[in-house]
């Protein structure tokens, strides 16, 4: 589904990415774990088009998602949950969400999707008329979810999506990611909490310094006890 | 108290044109970050626009709206697209050079204005540039009534636009997170241009509906743009509520200045309420309001 292939990629004269390589699959759900500074944002961004790369491709259903303009890509069914949040602070909830719905094909059904995703998230609908900056970090993110779920989207991208929450608050998070792939959605789940994900993803990648450095199911990763040691720290 | 009223009356008038101005000025500001130093000069534009179509062709200045606003809409994309956007696509050049390059884009239109029309004090008299109506003792010019009128019209429209439509959202959303905005879908170079004119025809409305009552030269747009810069920072940078408040503000500074001080001290008393605000509420009325 999305065939990600010797992407190189740097910020000006500093490489970020080295020949990085990685596929998600229909209906998988793919970890790419990776410390701070590894690159797995610059590697998402990427696939948005929001960064350029120097050589290297990104095929998403066929389309070369890098020959696109960023503002394209969520047109093909590829919505991207960004690092750190990202909502728009002084409109409401709502209005953060109808942002979500700007393609013709989710216009259309903006107000199933409201209803859908209010029914998901009885928190958001509590809160729908609240400034999105006042929210809480954990409705916040679920904000941020609901959002890039707003445009019916084939695939998710979902960057960091526990950072910054109380643990309680991470475990639900990652019970609406697993919610979201079994209602039809591919996922791509960017991590550094090796823990929660290796159980609940079929694949994973692990990137170092720019590079992909290991890959397997999460199984293998879990039950290998150098690869436990070396990389994952756990 | 009667004078009171009056320069009460009068500030307030001219508060509502001032606010035209400053939110078209804010929008800009909040959409592409940087302050238009040609701002006053788009008005500059939109008056001689009126003023030609009236004095040649007679048609009345209000109806010249119809044509100034959409042709500074038309100016604001273009300059927006060729001169403003490919400066944000080299990394190297800074948001600073943006502004500079609006400094460039105002001496331009105002030596294209002297050369087409000379430095000549121009204006434009109708039936009511002078005729005034009473309530209560207090005069109302009419002309600054129906401008005030026309003003809240523009004003409430905006808003309208800006928070139920999705173009008026994708506005919004770019100027709280451009690379969210991009996204979610937004273009977000379409969005400048289209902010860019929008800024355009709000200002072009405020000399269209001016010039009855006042008059016109080329060098008109320092001035003006120097209110802008002072109402934008006066509403908090980037609100467009706090806007309406820094033009009211101003203009009821300039009203009481010029009756209590002097004619002379009108500028003044506004740059003097600027420093204070400046002082004591930084960040402007946004403060206030949080809008
Ligand atoms: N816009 C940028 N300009 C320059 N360097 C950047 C930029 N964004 C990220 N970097 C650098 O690229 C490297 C990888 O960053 P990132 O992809 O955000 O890593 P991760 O998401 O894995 O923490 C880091 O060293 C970071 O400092
Ligand atoms: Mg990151």
């Amino acid at each position: 589904m999305l065939k990600v292939q010797s992407l190189n990629v740097s910020y000006g004269d500093l490489q970020i990415l080295w020949d990085v390589s990685f596929e998600v699959k229909e209906g998988e759900i793919v970890v790419l774990l990776g410390g701070n500074g590894a690159g797995k944002s610059t590697s998402l961004k990427t696939i948005s088009s929001l960064v350029k790369p120097m050589s290297g491709t990104v095929e998403f259903l066929g389309v070369k998602l890098n020959e696109v303009p960023s503002h394209k890509v969520i047109d093909y069914g590829l919505a991207h949950v960004p690092e750190g949040r990202r909502l728009f602070p002084d409109m409401s909830v709502e209005e953060n969400l109808i942002l979500g719905s700007l393609t013709s094909k989710a216009r259309a059904k903006r107000k199933e999707t409201l209803e859908w995703l209010y029914e998901m998230f009885p928190r958001l609908k509590e809160r729908q008329k609240q400034p999105a900056g006042t929210l809480s970090g954990g409705e916040q993110q679920m904000a941020a979810i609901a959002r890039g779920l707003m445009s019916l989207p084939k695939l998710v991208m979902f960057d960091e999506p526990s950072l910054g929450l109380a643990p309680i608050m991470v475990s639900e998070i990652f019970k609406i990611v697993e919610k979201v792939n079994q209602q039809g959605a591919t996922v791509l789940l960017v991590e550094q909490n090796v823990h929660h994900t290796l159980a609940m993803c079929d694949r994973a990648y692990v990137l170092e310094n720019g590079r992909i450095v290991l890959s397997g199911t999460g199984e293998e990763f879990l039950n290998n006890d150098h690869i436990k040691e070396a990389y994952l720290g756990i | 108290m009667e004078v009171f009223l009056q320069t009460l009356v009068a500030g307030v008038l001219k508060g509502g044109l001032y606010a035209l101005i400053g939110i078209g000025m804010t929008l800009i500001m909040g959409v592409m970050g940087i302050i238009n130093l040609a701002h006053g000069q788009f008005m500059m534009v939109a008056m001689y626009v009126t003023y030609t179509l009236f004095h040649f062709l007679g048609i009345d200045p209000y109806f010249t709206l119809l044509i100034s606003m959409p042709s500074l809409f038309v100016l604001g994309i273009l300059i927006q697209k060729y001169l403003l956007n490919p400066l944000m696509k080299v990394d190297s050049i800074l948001p600073e050079n943006q502004v500079l390059m609006t400094v460039g884009i105002a001496m331009v239109l105002t030596e294209i204005a002297r050369f087409i029309f000379s430095s000549n004090y121009l204006s434009v008299k109708t039936s009511y540039s002078s005729s005034a109506f009473y309530v209560g003792g207090i005069s109302f010019s009419v002309a600054l009534t129906i401008a005030f009128g026309i003003a809240l019209l523009l004003t409430f429209g905006l808003f309208w636009f800006l928070i139920k439509t999705d173009l008026g959202r994708s506005i919004r959303a770019v100027s709280q997170d451009g690379e969210a905005a991009e996204l979610m879908g937004v273009d977000s170079e379409k969005i400048k241009m289209i902010t860019m004119g929008i800024g355009a025809a709000l200002v072009a409305a405020a000399g269209t509906l001016l010039l009855p009552i006042y008059y016109l030269f080329p060098d008109i747009g320092g001035p003006f743009t120097r209110k802008a810069f002072v109402i934008t920072i006066l509403g908090g940078l980037g609100s467009t509520v706090g806007a309406i408040f820094g033009g009211v503000t101003l203009g009821l500074a300039e009203s009481f200045g010029a009756t209590y001080i002097g004619m002379d001290f009108e500028d003044m008393v506004g740059l003097v309420i600027f420093l204070l605000v400046l002082l004591f509420i930084p960040g402007g009325f946004r403060r206030l309001t949080k809008v």
